[in-house]
């Protein structure tokens, strides 16, 4: 069953844009992103937007519905209202390119500064040994599919360019998390995540985990987690006096 | 507009093109190598179709079945393929996979364990031990992150979100690429002596696909007009299991691990049909009753149950049932594991499938059925390399993952993408790095008229004249005629009518027009990827109607069973026209399949 759905996309660039109104036609069952390659086919050939998997899997097709950050290959019509208008706008947090697509270089060069997961002594060499229940704290945060909504609904750089330098994000967080909670990691980053990386600027709101796409607890599992460790590590006077053994890990 | 444009310019030993699981490992190898290294993707970096492999890597570590070794798994995939592999790729790819595995996890890879602490391994179709290591049903995210983050750490070039459109030649031997920023539209010289294809698959011809917009067979087509040859191209997988209700969703992969873990397939009167359709190739190792293909489960001392079947005969089953009119109600059969398993065991094992059902569909597959239907999934079939150093016929040329061909034969067992990806990713790099130091002084040159043609090529349809031509509109007459006319099951006279349409495209594509200017303009991204579809659905077609039998991943009709003589043979293409006004012309050639040396020839003897 086809009907006519109106979309109200934002289109332009870094120079500034407006709302285009377009109608088109959606089919029961189909996603937003069915709706804007619809448009895309039909009466905008060159309506900018990223996508690839279209089945929830890459985090290519980031964007704003009615001003919330979701995936658009995994937000049906269906929740919306018959007859009701979809606004399209890109991700507020990072710079627009054209359209829908935005700038994220701010992520991928914060992935640059993660020092990579480097094993102990004690297993220098995989295969590793390591158990499922130990393993499966780091799995969650792997299922991160670099969307970035989390990125763009942070209050902490969403409006608030001037942080974006001190603070790395909740994508970011849950990265050291995962290499913290890794069995078989030697690297203590924690006063790198506080110092150089902001973890301290994260007043949990848990608005990052509110949008996530894989429903991992980034707020919950990661980041109160790695604040709790980050004390330890600082104001723990046993640690302090004694020194911390290389390895342990909290 | 390229006469004025000042062209971005780069100089490397070594660009690999795709960072999907092959084009990772290849730039990390090459890097690691001692050359300098260039690594360009499409997308964003993360985001290649790798991602969405969800089952394993096949590896025989023998973590769960001591049984298992390279014997084992050389001997699968041979067989598997219908023993038109490359013999040797397949003995590489069982040898190697388990290094290649181990080094993800060195790399920071967090796989799903044994109860003893090991990488654990699951059953798959065609595979006789469980063998391929998981995270769940995520598996290619997993090892795209690890590779990718070991990219990152070594401070390889990454150039994201570049399309190449050709590539560049000094007299016979590649020496350079040129590429355009999607975001700009602008174009970037790379000046190299050797290129690494890693441009992954060709699915986005079909309408119904499990394949992402960006496989559509780029480095199939530089390879050919760069004056390289693609294999047996009549090859390709549909995937047994894609969804098929919402239209939506129509081809989405469901993972073959549903029918590992337990799954089955059941038709519109409720019946197991994959009891019928056994055929004599695998009798002697599929169970043919469900009792004994229960058991197996838990014990491999039974024969496989015949859902786990090679993929080409569980999709061709399905299509039978079908077109019989024992379909589910949107044109698909019945997966059913709910019936099956718990709900705790489904959820565990198969996260993301179920999450996939549920957002998508509305269906909770741990109390429901899935509906689903075959899939175009894979490219068996790809550029003719050598076996040990990926080199294509091109000096200079390399090609490693989907884009290369042989390692599969006529059909790929699932779980043996992901390793073939490592395995000849690390090999190709590393050869690719060896060939550049090796030239010396002796390096080719970059001409600067092929450049300035390239880029005149790339822009026009920005200036088409009156008869214009939409894209969008162009590409979907290309897949609804490789869907119809070039799909599961084939014939001579539709491959005929096949490629007088492809043809009949191509001379339309030239007037292809697109609006808008060159910043990141989908229009004209979709008006470049196009002449590399037709030019590889032209291939296939091509490739397809050579093929007089039925073997793997090639159904014909007209001649509906294997022939030992096209057993012998391999079907290569070359490009012998394009440009200018004639039409595009492919010469086919048959040569002869490379025979296994006795000791490997007796491993295939072994039919259970």
């Amino acid at each position: 069953m086809s009907y006519d759905l109106t979309l109200r996309i934002w289109r332009g660039d870094a120079n500034g844009g407006d709302f285009r109104e377009y109608v088109v036609q959606a089919e029961e069952g189909q996603v937003v992103l069915d709706v804007v390659h619809r448009a895309q086919a039909t009466v905008a050939n060159d309506l900018a937007v990223r996508w690839n998997c279209k089945a929830g899997k890459c985090g290519s097709c980031s964007a704003e519905v009615n001003g919330y950050p979701r995936l658009m290959c995994m937000t049906r019509l269906s929740i919306f209202q018959p007859g009701e208008t979809i606004t399209i706008t890109p991700l507020r947090t990072f710079p627009v390119i054209r359209d829908l697509v935005t700038d994220v270089s701010f992520n991928y060069e914060r992935a640059r500064q993660v020092p990579a997961f480097t094993p102990t002594a004690e297993q220098p060499r995989a295969p590793f040994t390591m158990f499922q229940p130990d393993v499966e704290r780091s799995q969650e945060f792997r299922k991160c599919i670099e969307c970035w909504l989390c990125q763009d609904t942070c209050h902490v750089i969403r409006d608030h360019e001037e942080n974006k330098p001190a603070f790395a994000g909740p994508r970011f967080f849950i990265r050291y998390a995962e290499l913290d909670m890794h069995p078989n990691d030697s690297l203590d980053r924690k006063k790198f995540v506080q110092d150089e990386q902001g973890l301290g600027y994260c007043n949990i709101t848990k608005c990052c985990t509110d949008v996530c796409p894989e429903h991992i607890k980034i707020t919950d599992n990661a980041i109160i987690p790695m604040k709790e460790r980050v004390v330890d590590t600082k104001y723990d006077p046993i640690v302090r006096f004694l020194g911390r053994r290389k390895g342990t890990k909290a | 507009m390229p006469a004025e444009e000042t062209f971005e310019h780069h100089d490397y030993d070594v660009v690999v093109i795709g960072a999907g699981g092959a084009g990772l490992r290849a730039a990390v190898a090459a890097h690691e190598s001692g050359a300098r290294t260039a690594l360009i993707c499409r997308s964003l970096l993360g985001k290649a179709h790798t991602v969405m492999a969800e089952g394993g890597i096949a590896a025989a570590l023998g973590n769960l079945w001591p049984e298992d070794n390279w014997q084992v798994h050389f001997r699968d995939t041979m067989r598997g393929g219908k023993l038109l592999n490359h013999w040797r790729m397949a003995e590489l790819h069982a040898k190697e996979a388990p290094e290649r595995v181990y080094e993800l996890e060195q790399w920071g890879a967090l796989f799903d364990r044994t109860p003893a602490g090991k990488i654990s391994q699951r059953d798959f179709g065609g595979h006789r031990y469980a063998r391929l290591a998981h995270v769940g049903d995520r598996t290619g995210l997993e090892m795209i992150r690890a590779l990718q983050q070991r990219a990152v750490s070594s401070g390889i070039d990454v150039f994201m979100e570049l399309t190449v459109t050709d590539l560049l030649k000094d007299g016979d031997r590649v020496a350079g690429a040129l590429a355009y920023w999607r975001e700009s539209g602008r174009f970037v010289v790379f000046q190299a002596p050797a290129v690494v294809l890693a441009t992954g698959g060709i699915g986005k011809s079909w309408k119904v696909t499990s394949n992402s917009w960006e496989c559509t067979g780029d480095g199939h087509a530089l390879a050919l007009r760069a004056g390289a040859t693609l294999l047996n191209m009549e090859f390709v997988q549909f995937h047994p299991t894609g969804m098929v209700w919402p239209l939506s969703v129509r081809g989405l992969l469901v993972t073959e691990s549903v029918r590992g873990d337990g799954g089955v397939l059941r038709n519109s009167e409720n019946k197991r049909f994959m009891f019928d359709y056994i055929p004599e190739f695998f009798k002697a190792e599929t169970a043919d009753n469900i009792e004994e293909a229960d058991r197996w489960y838990e014990d491999k001392h039974n024969r496989r149950p015949p859902e786990l079947l090679p993929r080409d005969e569980v999709a061709r089953a399905i299509n039978a049932e079908i077109k019989a009119g024992r379909g589910s109600p949107h044109g698909g059969v019945f997966l059913d594991i709910a019936s099956r398993r718990t709900p705790e065991f489904i959820q565990r094992r198969l996260p993301s499938m179920y999450h996939q059902f549920k957002e998508l569909a509305d269906v909770d597959i741990t109390k429901e059925p899935m509906e689903i239907g075959p899939t175009c999934h894979y490219a068996m079939g790809g550029v003719e390399v050598d076996p040990d150093t990926q080199a294509s016929l091109v000096p200079g040329l390399y090609a490693a993952g989907e884009v290369a061909g042989g390692m599969h034969g006529a059909n790929r067992l699932g779980g043996n993408s992901l390793s073939d990806l490592i395995v000849f990713g690390k090999r190709a790099g590393e050869y690719a790095a060896a060939y550049a130091k090796g030239l010396g002084a002796q390096r080719p040159r970059v001409n600067a008229a092929d450049v300035s043609r390239a880029a005149e090529d790339a822009l026009a349809p920005f200036g088409a004249g009156t008869a214009q031509e939409n894209p969008y509109a162009l590409h979907q007459e290309l897949q609804e005629t490789m869907q119809d006319l070039v799909g599961i099951i084939r014939e001579e006279g539709e491959m005929r009518q096949a490629l007088e349409k492809i043809a009949s495209l191509q001379q339309r594509a030239r007037n292809l027009s697109v609006e808008g200017n060159r910043s990141f303009n989908p229009g004209w991204h979709l008006a470049l990827d196009l002449r590399n579809m037709l030019l590889v659905s032209q291939s296939v077609a091509t490739a397809a109607l050579e093929r007089q039998e039925s073997r793997g991943g090639h159904t014909r009709n007209d001649y509906p069973t294997t022939d030992p003589f096209w057993g012998k043979q391999n079907v290569v293409l070359a490009l012998t026209g394009e440009a200018g006004q004639g039409p595009t012309t492919l010469a086919v050639k048959r040569q002869a399949l490379p025979e296994p040396p006795p000791e490997l020839a007796a491993l295939l003897e072994d039919a259970h």
